[in-house]
């Protein structure tokens, strides 16, 4: 609640908090670095990502080659460069999808009392499943594309952001602002919106950048099991599912993929953990 | 509806009218809270009326029933010849600003998100302010009306102390030129001597601006100061109610007694007879039968656990519920 309703944390001065956290700084630097590489691919990537070379194919690391080339002789370090654009647009764009829903059904039981049983109940059952396995069921549903992939991600974790936001609003919703809001006659959607959704943005912040690092986890994993992305698209996922045939005789075609979710990975959560220890009072050694 | 007497003996209509007010809450097990039962009180047009008990009275509830905050489970409260909760939803909200409150927490009462200019300016659209210039004329006037000043507009809550919450909570109330202003333990959660300052304020602005004021409160000697009229609560319902200087020169409920005894004196010559209370109060889940004040009063008799004491006119508008008082 302290968290919810402290104002010092309000978004401009967060950030440079965040920075003077020695490993939360660390994590903002790699993930810095890594949106720039991908934004910048087309600059950086010294090869086009599918240019072929079949005389050079399974080439191991060299000047020429800084990561290596796969088995249709295209340069491995391109295509992780390209692949870092659809993996992290599917993890940014998985986090808004994930957020819109978890907004609507959180801000729907926390705050009305005669939704709240049917709605947490839903969330409940998604809950129960296990993340991979919905979101591969829903992708073999709808069809393996990258938007069918976001939706699915999508689903499988707003009931994450529901709950957070259903807590939160069920402590926002009792206190006195929003009973002044009401005691002034300010309509309902917009007390939901100016008094509670503001004061949720905290904690959703805290979980969206969690849910970012699941979703690129996620995505890779789809595309290795072969339910995701299509193959011909680099994403780091499909990288690794191609690399895998080939990993006794060149390694590196799914090793640095690999080591770029990792990175990328705990460069989230490393982030999250940060903004975590800085909204919650408890553990904040400086508020 | 109920008529009371002015100082002048003139007869006049109440501007509130509370009449026999109920809220329960339902508890675990089927059971419930009998939070407020019974409650009737009249408030004249620009009096305060102060409303008091301790913790678990009611006396909060009661506040918030009336404003329909929660909604009351019985009763009536006659505004201006309406009552209040037979209105829809719709028509209630057209008259929530002639209706405001300020709350005890000056920390949670303030959207910490929002600067002073948005907090007042919600309750400026609340009754259809236009936009523009006059808009921040009118919260400098309001801040300088609660003795802030009017560049505090562009500031976050946080940056204020309780006291200067406080005064922003009123302002935010007063936005709306209401008529009526529920004061819900306005200063219980101010230093004391920041207490003192914003009741000076809200006895000042209750004169300058004709308001007509419930103040709640669960300390008999900061009403004094303020209220006309006094009710007490205890456990859901009136004790005693009365004007202020018969409740308390002649208190004659055995828990007005107590309460008055336990508030301290700040003349030494003038002691007032210790009365010893025991105990907690009993819980509003199962409240005694008869007098629910039985259970801790010191002049109890078998008789008070039999009917619930009406609550009996003694004269000069003092009323009392205590089977006893005659005594």
């Amino acid at each position: 609640m302290a968290a919810i309703s402290n104002p010092q944390l309000a978004e401009p001065a967060m950030l440079s908090r965040l920075m003077g956290r020695p490993t939360a700084a660390v994590g903002v630097l790699i993930l810095i670095i890594i949106a720039l590489a991908a934004i910048l691919a087309p600059v950086i990537a010294p090869y086009a990502p599918t240019k072929l070379s079949i005389a050079s194919r399974l080439h191991p690391p060299s000047f020429a080659h800084l990561f290596g080339t796969d088995d249709l002789g295209r340069d491995v370090f391109t295509r992780m460069l390209y692949a870092a654009r659809t993996s992290l647009s599917v993890g940014f764009a998985v986090v808004i999808f994930a957020s819109i829903i978890g907004i609507v059904l959180g801000l729907a039981s926390g705050f009305f009392r005669k939704l709240d049983a049917p709605v947490s109940r839903l969330i409940d059952a998604m809950m129960a499943f296990p993340d991979i396995l919905l979101a591969i069921a829903l992708v073999a549903a709808l069809g393996a594309t990258a938007f069918n992939v976001v939706v699915a991600l999508g689903i499988v974790y707003a009931p994450r952001l529901a709950r957070v936001v259903r807590a939160s609003t069920l402590v926002i919703r009792e206190l006195p602002y929003v009973e002044a809001a009401r005691a002034l006659g300010v309509p309902t959607p917009t007390i939901l919106v100016r008094h509670v959704l503001r004061n949720v943005t905290s904690p959703l912040l805290v979980q969206g950048t969690f849910i970012f690092a699941n979703a690129i986890l996620a995505e890779a994993g789809l595309s290795f099991l072969g339910v995701g992305i299509s193959p011909d698209i680099p994403t780091w996922g499909t990288m690794i599912s191609v690399g895998r045939q080939y990993m006794d005789q060149a390694g590196w075609i799914m090793m640095f993929p690999g080591a770029a979710i990792v990175i990328t990975v705990l460069a989230l959560q490393l982030v999250g953990d940060g903004l975590r220890d800085l909204l919650d009072p408890r553990l904040a050694k400086d508020i | 509806m109920s008529v009371s007497v002015t100082r002048e003996g003139r007869q006049e209509t109440p501007l509130l009218s509370v009449q026999g007010l109920t809220k329960y809450f339902p508890a675990r097990d089927g059971r419930i809270v009998h939070a407020v039962e019974d409650v009737s009180f009249d408030v004249r047009r620009g009096s305060t009326v102060g409303l008091v008990g301790e913790s678990g009275s009611g006396k909060t509830t009661a506040g918030r029933a009336i404003l329909r905050l929660v909604e009351p489970s019985g009763g009536r409260a006659l505004f201006d010849g309406i009552d209040l909760f037979s209105l829809s939803a719709r028509d209630m909200r057209a008259y929530r600003q002639r209706l405001q409150i300020v709350f005890q927490d000056p920390f949670s009462s303030l959207n910490p998100r929002m600067r002073i200019a948005a907090i007042i300016g919600e309750a400026l659209d609340a009754r259809g302010f236009p936009r523009g210039q006059r808009r921040a004329e009118r919260v400098a006037e309001l801040l300088t009306l609660v003795g802030l000043s009017p560049d505090h507009a562009s500031r976050y809550p946080h940056e204020f102390s309780g006291g200067q919450r406080q005064r922003i909570g009123i302002a935010r109330a007063l936005a709306v030129e209401p008529e009526f202003v529920v004061a819900d333990e306005p200063v219980s959660a101010l230093d004391v001597s920041v207490q003192a300052q914003v009741l000076n304020l809200l006895g000042e602005l209750q004169k300058r601006l004709g308001l007509t004021m419930l103040f709640i409160a669960h300390d008999l000697s900061v009403v004094e100061y303020l209220c006309d009229e006094v009710v007490v609560m205890y456990l859901g319902r009136v004790m005693e109610r009365g004007p202020s200087r018969l409740v308390y020169g002649f208190p004659r409920h055995p828990y007005t007694k107590a309460l008055l005894a336990t508030s301290p004196v700040p003349d030494p010559t003038r002691r007032r007879t210790h009365v010893p209370l025991h105990g907690d109060i009993p819980s509003p889940i199962d409240p005694p039968s008869g007098c629910v004040f039985r259970t801790r009063c010191p002049e109890a008799i078998a008789a008070c656990a039999g009917v619930v004491p009406p609550v009996e006119a003694i004269g000069g508008g003092h009323h009392v519920a205590c089977i006893r008082h005659h005594e």
